[in-house]
């Protein structure tokens, strides 16, 4: 498989995409941690934060629509949030039934439902952005910077350079699964056993875990060879400059105004 | 529709920061934890195996079996992993997977990324542990005992899991409990099914080409007991709280407001502005307008940033 067609990485050339990776962590995680505390109903504090999100993704290139439809990942999640409309007590705002079963919306109810769908879709929008604007290597140098251990982002530098090959051959395997099953007519069943096809699946997985076991014995093998001690070395990142702190720093107070705004005109 | 665990992946926006915050703690220790024991007991062998197996872990996760109308089953992976590394690495290799289906494909939020890797890498993990081990040793290591164990531990470590995000969405007041539970509950039961099926498709064809690997990851590592212990623990206390939990919505709901689960930021600015009304400000319109103003101009501003410093770039 093409390798794009996974990465969500997208090359543009714009000023997002030339920000340090370090910079974007902070700030997108920053950006999501504003949401979460914003409270329920405040949405002047919602509009904010979406045309900054909205700006941002202006500036990226990235095209607003895209990341729209990209966003729209968390709509099936929404599903776990609906029924607190009609289980907040307060003001009744409308009522229906099915059947013998009467649901009654309440205000804060639909306060809340709205909330937790906005602030979903306002973090998820920010997650994005990082993403596809941020090749992975950036971001495991942001993680390493951030303070996670060597030894996990190690694992994690090593997880995302076998993706794809591991994704290819899982592919391969279902391939020849395809190639080999019998199919003739529609309406006629094929294909045995629903455990069947289930055990046929969990062999082709166990097959995928061993061929990825001696895969990496082989790369240990060639880590071995290049000289590798358990140490993973990798180029210092470029210090930080005063205005990549200034950024840092504006982004910060940006998002903590917008927070205490959230406080004070809730509801 | 895919019988996915997608439900598993909570996005950001859907728990409070104190539920957040508290399993993000927990997390952190516990896979610092594992990072410690595997650095202390495992050689940099063991870092290409973690990274290579942490990619098959995701890339099987597209294996797929068709169920009936278009559904298909899916792998979650915690099982397995536990089975052919032992407990610490595969807390390991579910914190990257998760981590980076949240990083990368934005499956399940940053945020919650904690509470995530807490229920499919944590729980999840202990949970497979505790049953598979257990099992394995009632039955004296016979090879269907190998089998049913690796089945059990499956569905039990989806089960388990989804009570977990069930409470969790509960604590948070995004969901009701005598809902968010049956519901999880109920839809990963099934889910289960098809990983437990798949666990023992992958454990068959194992054990009959490389058994080795099955016993090497099964060797009693140090401090094993203490995830069979924890993953027991973790598994009882779901299954006793879950359902005492959804049988008294209300008294969940009352730990809620009580801790302040439900907006925990906003307390102590509600005393300095009694009524929401911003001082000289008499009504909340007013207010509105003021922070629609007040908003436009921070948005001026950061545009206005923004472009001067892209204004720069393609000057340089």
């Amino acid at each position: 498989m093409h390798l794009h067609f996974l990465d969500p990485y997208q090359e543009r050339r714009s000023p997002i995409h030339a920000a340090d990776a370090r910079i974007k962590l902070v700030l997108a995680l920053a950006f999501i941690l504003t949401c979460a505390l914003a409270p329920a109903g405040a949405w002047p504090a919602y509009i904010l934060l979406g045309v900054l999100i909205l700006v941002v993704e202006m500036f990226s290139e990235l095209g607003v629509g895209w990341v729209l439809k990209r966003s729209a990942l968390v709509l099936p999640f929404v599903l776990a949030a609906l029924p607190v409309i009609f289980t907040l007590p307060g003001e009744p705002l409308f009522r229906f039934s099915i059947g013998s079963w009467v649901l009654q919306a309440s205000q804060p109810g639909l306060e809340r439902f709205a909330s937790i769908v906005l602030k979903s879709w306002l973090s998820v929008q920010a997650a994005i952005v990082l993403a596809s604007s941020t090749p992975f290597p950036g971001l495991l140098a942001a993680m390493r910077a951030i303070g996670l251990p060597r030894l996990l982002v190690a694992v994690f530098g090593l997880m995302w350079r076998y993706l794809f090959v591991l994704v290819d051959e899982a592919l391969r395997l279902m391939r020849a699964r395809s190639a080999r099953s019998g199919y003739d007519q529609p309406g006629r069943r094929t294909g045995g056993s629903l455990a069947w096809r289930a055990s046929v699946t969990g062999g082709m997985a166990g097959n995928l875990f061993l061929r990825a076991i001696e895969r990496a014995d082989r790369i240990y093998m060639a880590m071995l060879s290049r000289g590798y001690d358990g140490e993973v070395r990798s180029m210092p990142m470029p210090a930080l400059r005063r205005a990549h702190w200034l950024v840092v720093g504006f982004g910060i107070a940006l998002l903590a105004f917008i927070l205490l705004l959230a406080n004070l005109f809730k509801g | 529709m895919l019988l996915k665990p997608v439900l598993m992946h909570i996005p950001d926006g859907f728990l409070s920061v104190v539920v957040s915050i508290i399993l993000w703690v927990v997390t952190i220790a516990v896979v610092a934890y594992a990072l410690k024991r595997l650095s202390a007991e495992l050689g940099e062998r063991q870092v290409p195996l973690m990274g290579v197996l942490a990619a098959a872990i995701f890339a099987g996760q597209m294996l797929n079996f068709t169920v009936a109308g278009g559904t298909s089953g899916h792998l979650m992976g915690a099982a397995i992993a536990t089975i052919l590394l032992g407990p610490w690495a595969a807390i390991l290799v579910m914190t990257c997977v998760v981590g980076v289906q949240a990083l990368i494909f934005q499956d399940g939020g940053l945020l919650a990324l904690g509470a995530n890797i807490f229920n499919m890498g944590l729980v999840g993990v202990a949970v497979s542990y505790a049953v598979y081990q257990t099992v394995k040793k009632l039955t004296g290591g016979r090879k269907w005992g190998l089998f049913v164990g690796g089945a059990l531990a499956a569905w039990f470590s989806i089960e388990i899991a989804a009570l977990g995000v069930g409470l969790q969405l509960a604590l948070s007041g995004t969901s009701l409990a005598n809902l968010a539970i049956p519901a999880m509950a109920g839809i990963h039961a099934l889910i289960g099914l098809g990983e437990a099926l798949i666990t023992v498709g992958a454990l068959a064809f194992l054990y009959a080409s490389r058994r080795d690997l099955l016993e090497a990851g099964s060797s009693a590592p140090q401090g094993g007991w203490l995830v069979w212990a924890a993953g027991l623990l973790i598994a009882l206390a779901l299954a006793v709280a879950s359902p005492l939990a959804s049988a008294n919505p209300d008294g969940l709901e009352w730990v809620a407001e009580q801790k302040g689960f439900l907006d925990a930021a906003q307390g102590p600015l509600y005393h300095v502005i009694p009524d929401y009304v911003f001082p000289g400000v008499s009504n909340e319109g007013a207010a509105t307008i003021i922070a629609g103003i007040v908003g436009v101009l921070i948005v001026f501003g950061a545009a206005l940033a923004l472009a001067y410093t892209r204004r720069k770039r393609t000057a340089a």
